[in-house]
C-alpha cells in the first residue's frame, strides 16, 4: 500500500511528489505515461521558465531537470510508459488499474492520489473550421514535439490560428528552422499570449499578428494548400467581403487548452464546468477525500512557476491527510461575478490554510483601470489592483487569513470600478 | 495473366462482392484509385443500417434493404465488425406527419420489415426522454442499427484477400478496351486483363462505364455534412432519430454511433464529384435542424469533436438516362460488364443481399454462359482473425492479452485507449493500414476527442517501423500526396 | 538630441511598458518595475539582444535532438548567424545539462550550452 500515487510526471506531479516527500510522506510512486519525466516541459525548449521559483530564466528542460534531480535525490520511485485506466474508491484506500509494456497489468493500492495529468490542446474539429480535412493541420504542441524532440519539420509555409503562447513560440521556432510564417490570426481583438512573446516571437521576425481574424475555410484535399481568413465583427462573426486567401502547407492551431480529466470524471470526482478541472479546496483536495489535484488538470496556467506552487499545496495536503490533520469541513465556498470566468480554489477551510490564501482567477475581457474586490458574506475584505487585467494572464489574489471571520460561508470576487 | 473478374472500386459494394467471389475458385482482382479501401462514400456517411420501410417496394432499394438489414448480425460476427441493433424512430410533430408514418408502416410491411410499431406521445418520450415535447408519435423499427462503416469495408477486403482475392490500390482505371473474350484495363499501374468487369466505382461509376459504353445513367454528387460529438454526450439518444421524410430525403438525423459517440447530419446539396469540404452555412443549418427533434443538442455544441462531409451518388434523369433514383444493378449493354451503380443509401444496409444477388443471379450465369469453370473454394473461411478491442476486455482478459503480447500494455491513443498492439495488428492484416488515417479507420487511434494530437506522432513512428519506411514517407491518407512531415531539421 | 523609444519589457513574463529616453550618453528608463527592466530598456535602446534557444543533432541518445541555448543574449542581428552554427553541430550522447556545445559562437563571447542531460542509449 502506497501513501500516495502521483498520476503524471510533469511539472505538477514532480513538485507535488517532492513536497509530499519533504513533508514526511514515505511511500510515493509517480506514474508517467510518456517515455520520460518532465511532461510538456521537455518540448518547451525556449527560455522564460522559473523566474518566480528560481529567480532566473530557464528553458523548459532545464526547469524540469531541477525537479527530476530532486526526485532522484529523494529516492522517489516512478514508472514510465504507464497508463492509468481506472481509479476505484475503496473508502480508506484507492485502487489504481494501470498498464505498461514492461510491467503488464497492475493494480496499485494507495491511501492518497495526486492528479497531475495536465491538459490537452483544442483541435480543428473542436473549433469547427469548415473546409477540407487534409494533412498538414497540427496543434501547435504536436508540431512543437515533432520539431524539438523528434527533429522533424511539418512544413515550409505556415499559418497559425490562435495567439496562445505555444502558437507564438512556434512562430519563432519555425522561423528559426527556416520556415516562412505568413501570419498569426487571432479571433479576439487582443492576443491570448503574453506580451513578451508577441515582442520576441512575432515583432522580432516581422510576423504579422492579425487580430479579429479567423480562418473560415481550409483548402486542399490531400495536403493543405491554403486557408481563407476573414475579419470578424464585435460578435466574432466573419464579415463578408473581407476574405483573403493565404497559400500555406501547414496550419498550426493554438486555440486553447482543456484540462484532461477523463479519469477524474469516470472516478466520480466533481468537475467545475468553468475550469473543466476538479473542484478543489485550498489544499487542492477534490470531492473524493484523499484525492488531490494540481497544475493544468485543475486550471490552465500561464506560467509553470504557478503550477509548481499549486502542486506544493497538493503535496502538503497529502502529508496532512496522511497525518489525519485535514479538516474535511470546508466551510467557505468561493464564487465570481459575470466579469470573471472562474476562481480556484472553489472551497476553503480556514483550519487547513496557512497564514494567507491565494486565489487564482481570470477576467473574461481586457479590463483597464478596474480592481477586483473580495467580499466575505457581503463584506469587502480585500482588493486586487492592476493597471490592466488581461484574459491571457491569470490573476493571483492573495488574502491574509486574518481577514476572514469564523463561520463565514461565501467569498465572492467582483470586478469593479 | 487474365483475371476472371475485375472489380473496380473497393468501397463497401466492391469489397463485399469481392468477398462473395472468393467463395469460388476464381481469379478476382479488386481495384481502387485510393491508397486504402473504403475511402470515399463508404467512409463518410451516416453509418446506419436502415430497417427498410423507406424505399418503394417495387424498387431495387425496396427489394434489398430489409433483407440486407437482417443479414447484418451474422456478417458482422464473421467479419468481427462492431454492429448494434439500436432501433430507429421516425418522429411526427403533427397529425399530418402521423399520416406519413402510417404510409411508411404500410410500405415497411410490403418490404418485409419485421417488428415495426407506431408509438404514441407518451411511449415515445418514455423510450427517448430527450426528444422535443411536441413530438406526438413515431414509427419504431427495432431492427435498425448502427455499424462502423470503415471497419466494415476494411474487414470485408481483409477477408476477401485472405480468401484469395488480389487487391490493387493506388490504381486508377484510365481506359477499358474490349478484346476477344476479355477486357483490357489501362491504369496508371499497368494493364489489367479480365474476362468480366464489375463496375462498383461509386461516384465515378458513370465515368468508368463511359470508358467503354454508351452513357445510359448519370450520377449526381450530393454532399451531406455531419458533426460528431464527444462520447460524453453519446447517450443523448439510444435510437436513430429521423424526422418525417420529405421529398428531399430522410432529413437531419440524430444518431448514436456504434462506438458511443453522437452524430448529427446530413443535409443534401448538389456538388462536384470529390468535393467533401464542409461549409459554414450548411453546418449551421444542420445544428438548427437537429434541435427540432432533440432540443438538448443545443446545449452540447461545445462537445463537438469533428465535422465532416460525404457524398451520395444519385442517378439523375436526363434526356439519355433510363434510370431515376434507383440502384443500377445489372449486366450492362456492354456484355460481361456489370454495373453496380447509383449505389447510395441504403447501399450500406443492402449490400449483403445485393452481393448475394450479384453473385448468384448475375455473375454465376455469366460465368456459365462464357464457359468459365466455377468451383467452390474449399478453403473459403468466412471469419476474420479476431480483432482485440483492448478497452472492451475484462480485467482478466487484459492481463492475459498483455502477457501474450506486451505491446497491448502500451496505450498510444489516450482518448480511445488504443494500444500499440492493436495498431501493429491493423498494419499487418491483409488489406491492412498503411497510413495514419488507415490506422484511425481500423482501430480508432486518433478518433477521439483530441483527434490525434497526442498519438499521431506515435502512430507515424509505429507505421514507419512496421512497414520499414522512413518516418517522412508515412502519409496521412493518399500515398505521396498527403505527407505529414517534410523532412528532418538541421539538414 | 533627445530621443524616446517605447518597448515592452521581455525580461520576464510581466511585460512592463518601458519608456526609454536617450539624450547622448544619458539613458533614462521609466515604466519598469524592477532592475531587470532597467537593464533591458538600456540594452534594447542601444544594442538589442536575445537568447537563442534551439536544438542540435544528437547521436546515440534516446532522443534525436538535444535542446540547447545561448547561455547569454546575443545581438539580435546575429540570431540567424548563430542558428547557422547551431544547425551544423552534431553531438554524441551522453550529454550533461550545461555542457558547452559551441564555444564563443560567432565571436559573440557567448557559448551555446546543452539544456538537458541525455544518457547514452544502451542497446
Amino acid at each position: 500500500m502506497y501513501d500516495s500515487v502521483v498520476l503524471g510526471g510533469g511539472p505538477a506531479g514532480l513538485a507535488a511528489a517532492i513536497e509530499a516527500k519533504r513533508d514526511g510522506v514515505e511511500d510515493i510512486l509517480i506514474l508517467e505515461r510518456d517515455r520520460e519525466l518532465g511532461g510538456i516541459l521537455n518540448q518547451c525548449i525556449h527560455n522564460g521558465f522559473g523566474l518566480h521559483t528560481f529567480g532566473e530564466q530557464l528553458t523548459g528542460p532545464e526547469y524540469a531537470e531541477r525537479y527530476i534531480d530532486q526526485v532522484h535525490e529523494l529516492g522517489i520511485p516512478y514508472y514510465l510508459d504507464t497508463m492509468v485506466l481506472d481509479i476505484e474508491d475503496h473508502g480508506d484506500f484507492k485502487r489504481l488499474h494501470a498498464i505498461s509494456e514492461e510491467n503488464g497489468y497492475q493494480t496499485i493500492d494507495t491511501k492518497t492520489i495526486i492528479l497531475t495529468m495536465g491538459c490537452r490542446e483544442r483541435t480543428a474539429g473542436a473549433i469547427g473550421i469548415p473546409g477540407f480535412r487534409p494533412s498538414g493541420i497540427f496543434t501547435a504542441g504536436t508540431a512543437q514535439r515533432y520539431i524539438n524532440m523528434e527533429g522533424f519539420l511539418t512544413g515550409k509555409n505556415i499559418v497559425i490560428l490562435g495567439s496562445g503562447d505555444i502558437g507564438l513560440i512556434m512562430a519563432r521556432r519555425m522561423t528559426l528552422e527556416g520556415a516562412n510564417v505568413k501570419a498569426v490570426c487571432e479571433l479576439m481583438p487582443y492576443s491570448n499570449g503574453l506580451t513578451r512573446n508577441i515582442v520576441q516571437c512575432l515583432d522580432d521576425y516581422d510576423i504579422p499578428l492579425k487580430l479579429s481574424h479567423t480562418i473560415t475555410f481550409i483548402k486542399g484535399k490531400d495536403r493543405i494548400e491554403s486557408v481563407i481568413i476573414q475579419k470578424v465583427d464585435e460578435n466574432l462573426k466573419p464579415i463578408p467581403g473581407t476574405e483573403e486567401e493565404i497559400p500555406c502547407d501547414t496550419l498550426l492551431l493554438s486555440v486553447g487548452l482543456i484540462p484532461e480529466n477523463e479519469i477524474s470524471r469516470s472516478a466520480g470526482i466533481e468537475i467545475d464546468n468553468r475550469t473543466s478541472g476538479p473542484i478543489v479546496t485550498e489544499l487542492r483536495e477534490t470531492s473524493m477525500p484523499g484525492v488531490f489535484a494540481a497544475g493544468n488538470v485543475v486550471q490552465v496556467h500561464d506560467l509553470v512557476d504557478f503550477v509548481s506552487q499549486e502542486a506544493e499545496l497538493a503535496g502538503k495536503g497529502v502529508a496532512k491527510f496522511i497525518k489525519d490533520e485535514i479538516n474535511q469541513d470546508s466551510g467557505i465556498e468561493t464564487k465570481v461575478d459575470q466579469n470573471l470566468s472562474y476562481v480556484v480554489p472553489q472551497k476553503v477551510s480556514l483550519d487547513n490554510a496557512d497564514d494567507e490564501i491565494t486565489f487564482y482567477m481570470r477576467v473574461r475581457n481586457v479590463e483597464e483601470n478596474k480592481k477586483i474586490n473580495a467580499y466575505l458574506d457581503g463584506n469587502k475584505i480585500a482588493t486586487k489592483r492592476a493597471r490592466k487585467f488581461l484574459p491571457a494572464e491569470m490573476v493571483n489574489f492573495t488574502i491574509k487569513k486574518s481577514k476572514f471571520v469564523d463561520g463565514a460561508k461565501e467569498l465572492e470576487f467582483k470586478l469593479e470600478d | 495473366m487474365t483475371y476472371d473478374i475485375a472489380i473496380i472500386g473497393a468501397g463497401v459494394a466492391g469489397s463485399y462482392i469481392a468477398r462473395e467471389c472468393s467463395r469460388y475458385k476464381l481469379k478476382t482482382v479488386l481495384i481502387d484509385g485510393e491508397s486504402d479501401v473504403g475511402n470515399q462514400i463508404s467512409m463518410a456517411n451516416s453509418a446506419i443500417i436502415h430497417a427498410g420501410y423507406d424505399a418503394p417496394s417495387d424498387s431495387l432499394k425496396g427489394r434489398f434493404n430489409a433483407a440486407g438489414c437482417l443479414m447484418y448480425e451474422k456478417v458482422c460476427q464473421d467479419l468481427d465488425v462492431p454492429f448494434k441493433r439500436c432501433g430507429s424512430l421516425v418522429v411526427a410533430h403533427d397529425e399530418f406527419e402521423m399520416l406519413t408514418l402510417h404510409d411508411l408502416y404500410q410500405n415497411g410491411l410490403r418490404n418485409g420489415v419485421p417488428g415495426m410499431q407506431i408509438l404514441f406521445q407518451e411511449e415515445v418520450h418514455k423510450l427517448e426522454p430527450n426528444l422535443a415535447d411536441d413530438i406526438c408519435g413515431a414509427l419504431y423499427a427495432p431492427v435498425a442499427g448502427v455499424v462502423s462503416p470503415f471497419e466494415m469495408v476494411a474487414k470485408l477486403a481483409e477477408n476477401a484477400v485472405d480468401n484469395g482475392v488480389e487487391l490493387k490500390l493506388d490504381t486508377i482505371v484510365e481506359s477499358i478496351e474490349s478484346n476477344d473474350g476479355y477486357f483490357t484495363l489501362g491504369t496508371n499501374n499497368g494493364e489489367i486483363k479480365s474476362k468480366i468487369i464489375v463496375n462498383a466505382a461509386g461516384l465515378y461509376a458513370d465515368d468508368v462505364y463511359e470508358l467503354i459504353g454508351e452513357p445510359y445513367f448519370e450520377l449526381l454528387a450530393r454532399k451531406g455534412q455531419y458533426f460528431i460529438f464527444d462520447k460524453e454526450v453519446g447517450d443523448t439518444v439510444e435510437n436513430v432519430i429521423f424526422p418525417c421524410p420529405s421529398k428531399k430525403g430522410k432529413g437531419i438525423l440524430v444518431s448514436p454511433t456504434v462506438h458511443g459517440n453522437l452524430l448529427i447530419g446530413p443535409d443534401a446539396n448538389p456538388t462536384e464529384k470529390g468535393d467533401i469540404s464542409t461549409t459554414q452555412n450548411e453546418l449551421n443549418f444542420i445544428k438548427e435542424a437537429a434541435l427540432k427533434n432533440v432540443p438538448k443538442v443545443g446545449t452540447m455544441f461545445g462537445k463537438i469533436i469533428r465535422n465532416y462531409a460525404g457524398t451520395r451518388n444519385t442517378p439523375i434523369k436526363t434526356e439519355f438516362t433510363t434510370t431515376d433514383g434507383d440502384f443500377i444493378i445489372e449486366e450492362s449493354p456492354v456484355k460481361n460488364l456489370i454495373n453496380v451503380a447509383g449505389y447510395e443509401s441504403p447501399g450500406l444496409t443492402s449490400i449483403p443481399a445485393v452481393s448475394y444477388y450479384v453473385m448468384n443471379d448475375i455473375l454465376l450465369p455469366i460465368l456459365e454462359r462464357e464457359g468459365i469453370k466455377v468451383e467452390e473454394n474449399p478453403d473459403f473461411n468466412p471469419k476474420n482473425k479476431k480483432h482485440i478491442y483492448f478497452k472492451d476486455l475484462s480485467e482478466e482478459e487484459k492481463i492475459e492479452v498483455i502477457k501474450e503480447n506486451p505491446k497491448y500494455g502500451k496505450v498510444i491513443c489516450r482518448c480511445e485507449t488504443i494500444t500499440e498492439g492493436e495498431i501493429v495488428d491493423t498494419i499487418h492484416r491483409s488489406a491492412g493500414a498503411k497510413s495514419v488515417k488507415g490506422v484511425k479507420k481500423r482501430c480508432r487511434a486518433g478518433m477521439g476527442r483530441c483527434q490525434g494530437g497526442f498519438c499521431s506522432p506515435r502512430v507515424v513512428e509505429i507505421i514507419a517501423r512496421e512497414l520499414n519506411i522512413p518516418v517522412e514517407e508515412v502519409n496521412y491518407d493518399l500515398n505521396g500526396k498527403s505527407y505529414i512531415l517534410t523532412g528532418e531539421t538541421k539538414k | 538630441m533627445k530621443e524616446t523609444k517605447e518597448f515592452v519589457c521581455i525580461a520576464c513574463p510581466v511585460g512592463c511598458n518601458l519608456n526609454v529616453e536617450i539624450d547622448g550618453d544619458e539613458i533614462t528608463v521609466t515604466g519598469n518595475n524592477c532592475k531587470n527592466g532597467l537593464a533591458y530598456g538600456r540594452e534594447e535602446a542601444t544594442n538589442p539582444k536575445r537568447i537563442v534557444p534551439s536544438t542540435v543533432v544528437l547521436e546515440g541518445g534516446k532522443l534525436k535532438r538535444l535542446p540547447v541555448k545561448t547561455n547569454d543574449a546575443v545581438p539580435k542581428g546575429m540570431i540567424f548567424d548563430v542558428m547557422k552554427e547551431i544547425d551544423r553541430v552534431r553531438v554524441k550522447a551522453p550529454v550533461k545539462l550545461g555542457d558547452i556545445i559551441i564555444n564563443d559562437v560567432c565571436g559573440t563571447g557567448v557559448d551555446v550550452v546543452a539544456t538537458k542531460s541525455i544518457d547514452e542509449i544502451d542497446y
